[in-house]
């Protein structure tokens, strides 16, 4: 069979993009997008039923919407737009071609035929199990069914990606180690085969319990292995958008990573640790003992946080280092008050590496402490906390990603002038305020999975504190914001790609390469060259990071013991 | 249009050093998936597992 061999270089930036994987990246990303847009117009339902003024929708609508929100956001949203961006750090990035397209695009069908089916399960109205489903609490076969198609699509495209690796090391595209980006992405594609072969495992004989075929499943089993699955799935996000945001501080700042040992060594942690995590949601289930809990939990886990914590400092330090070679170099914040502020992909990068930091970073690892679980487990802290680390962290850095890659990938500009970069701060700023509040409500105990927080009519009632129901409504008026801050992405995006001005490269040619190398692009201006001699004051080359990382530090430190504090009141102790 | 012909990439000619092990290992994806795999297999999955099928049942 023939082999495809074309490329093109991209004019303004040199990227060298193979023929099929392009149109695998381009399909990819417009599903992940509408994959957005159903699971944002469900969100209007969530948002305005979570809020208790409204309590728009009734029970049975309520957990349908529900459940299709977070299947569409956590899992088909995000899950596309990773599969784009492996097809890029590894084909575009190492220069070369993508192995077997052919398969590719099976993968890519499985997944759409998948995701259909998973939606076709939840609109039937038999489906409302959440996007835990946990068993016993049965969902139709095609809901099981369309998870473990997606899965299997999911898990093709993980191995062209590694597959296109092994091309691009044996046709010498690359020299030496690939790119600190495709080695995110390899960190992710990792995590994502652990993360579907464990979903396997448990949603093939859900499937056939669905179906009769097998009498009973176990609660505890179901829950600890779908865990495997339901976070890990969010752990190949963290490991993709930290990759973008080196992605994002190398395209707008020409920014070098500080030291490329420390942030592959911190890819390496999360290669070894950030699935344990999992067992975080597992911490208030009696079953598993306090060894196994600790140890996945309080060990392991921190050992991905410090990775965290590495990535959110070199991140942020490249760019200051960058800033200050480039001149910024007073004080201790030039280089961030001269930042191009009205550059939407900075903007989303910049307040994704803050949310996901200061928010979603430090009440992972309160909640992941199993003595501080207790006060928040099952509560609106829980959703608070995964808005900030998916909705901010990832969401937010890939919404960043999309405005790079509309000119670049599908030759149109970005529509609607500086509505981008509106979009990125509305966007950002208001599912702050969302994820925050969302955690205050919960760490006052506002529960989590019952559709009507104040449960009105029980005979065994609860009276919240006032504060829990001003929390909830501020909760409510900034998730308005971020559904605005949302359709505004939609919007943008839809219209550049569709309807946007075409980009025109006279010059423009795909060419074909024997070897599966392209042509050697046109040399791309970078800011940096070095690793920051010369610049930056105390004998640190980015001094102003290291001013933040303490901020964060003492904010982590405080917050942490306030909790404990907070621990020692919920019961008496004395 | 242009082709491309057997290599010459620049560092084809500069002379190998011996490249530290754990460069080796960030170098090498198939190992890191095995150990991306094994890890959390063993220390979440089969060890949670165990601890579940361990449990007496209730009389």
């Amino acid at each position: 069979m023939a082999v495809n061999r074309n490329f093109r270089t991209c004019p303004t930036t040199g990227l060298v993009f193979h023929e099929p994987a392009e149109k695998l990246m381009r399909w990819n990303a417009v599903v992940a997008v509408v994959a957005l847009l159903v699971g944002g117009v469900l969100a209007i339902g969530v948002l305005l039923t979570r809020w208790q003024a409204v309590h728009l929708l009734q029970a049975d609508l309520f957990y349908q919407f529900l459940t299709a929100h977070g299947l569409n956001m956590l899992v088909f949203w995000i899950i596309f737009f990773e599969m784009a961006i492996l097809y890029f750090a590894s084909s575009t990035l190492l220069r070369c071609r993508l192995a077997t397209p052919a398969l590719a695009w099976a993968g890519f069908w499985l997944m759409v035929v998948g995701a259909l089916l998973n939606n076709y399960a939840v609109l039937r109205g038999d489906s409302s199990v959440m996007f835990t489903s946990y068993a016993p609490m049965g969902a139709h076969p095609t809901f099981y069914a369309g998870l473990i198609l997606f899965a299997v699509g999911a898990l093709i495209a993980c191995f062209v990606f590694f597959g296109t690796l092994v091309v691009a090391k044996a046709e010498r595209t690359y020299h030496g180690s690939v790119p600190l980006v495709t080695f995110g992405a390899i960190t992710a594609a990792i995590i994502a085969v652990f993360t579907i072969a464990t979903g396997a495992i448990i949603l093939i004989p859900t499937l056939l319990w669905s179906l009769g075929l097998i009498e009973h499943i176990d609660s505890l089993m179901y829950r600890t292995i779908w865990w495997g699955f339901g976070h890990s799935s969010q752990q190949i996000n963290v490991a993709a958008h930290v990759s973008v945001w080196y992605a994002g501080a190398a395209v707008v700042f020409g920014a070098k990573p500080m030291s490329e040992k420390v942030s592959r060594t911190a890819f390496l942690l999360y290669i070894f640790f950030l699935q344990l995590a999992s067992a975080h949601h597992l911490l208030a289930d009696p079953g598993l003992t306090s060894n196994w809990k600790i140890f996945n939990t309080s060990y392991a886990m921190y050992l991905a946080v410090l990775a965290s914590m590495v990535h959110g400092l070199t991140v942020p330090g490249s760019i200051e280092v960058a800033q200050r070679l480039k001149g910024y170099n007073n004080g201790l914040f030039e280089w961030l008050r001269r930042a191009p502020w009205g550059n939407a992909p900075f903007v989303a990068v910049f307040i994704s590496i803050v949310g996901f930091g200061f928010l979603g970073g430090i009440s992972g690892v309160m909640m992941g402490t199993e003595q501080l679980n207790l006060i928040i487990h099952n509560t609106l802290y829980v959703p608070g906390h995964f808005h900030a680390t998916v909705v901010i962290g990832t969401t937010l850095a890939f919404m960043g990603l999309t405005y790079f890659l509309i000119p670049v990938l599908f030759r149109r500009k970005v529509a609607f002038g500086n509505m981008a970069t509106w979009q990125a701060y509305i966007f950002g700023i208001s599912m702050s305020g969302f994820s925050v509040f969302m955690m205050g409500a919960g760490t006052l105990g506002a529960p989590r999975r019952h559709w009507d927080i104040s449960f009105a009519g029980n005979p065994f009632g609860y009276e919240f504190p006032a504060t829990a129901w001003l929390m909830i409504a501020l909760m409510g008026i900034f998730g308005v914001g971020a559904l605005v801050g949302g359709a505004m992405y939609l919007a943008i995006t839809v219209y550049s790609v569709f309807l946007g001005e075409k980009i025109q490269t006279p010059d423009f040619a795909t060419v074909s390469a024997k070897r599966g190398m392209a042509p050697a692009p046109q040399p791309v201006a970078v800011g940096a060259t070095g690793h920051g001699a010369g610049v930056g004051a105390w004998g640190m080359v980015a001094p102003g990071t290291f001013v933040l990382a303490l901020v964060f530090l003492t904010s982590f430190v405080l917050y942490y013991f306030v909790n404990w504090k907070y621990l020692s009141t919920v019961w008496p102790l004395k | 249009m242009a082709n491309t012909t057997e290599s010459n990439l620049p560092g084809d000619d500069v002379l190998e050093e011996p490249v530290p092990a754990m460069q080796q290992l960030l170098d090498n994806p198939f190992l890191l998936l095995f150990i991306g795999i094994a890890v959390p297999t063993v220390l979440y999955t089969i060890w949670g597992v165990m601890e579940i099928v361990n449990l007496p049942i209730a009389k």
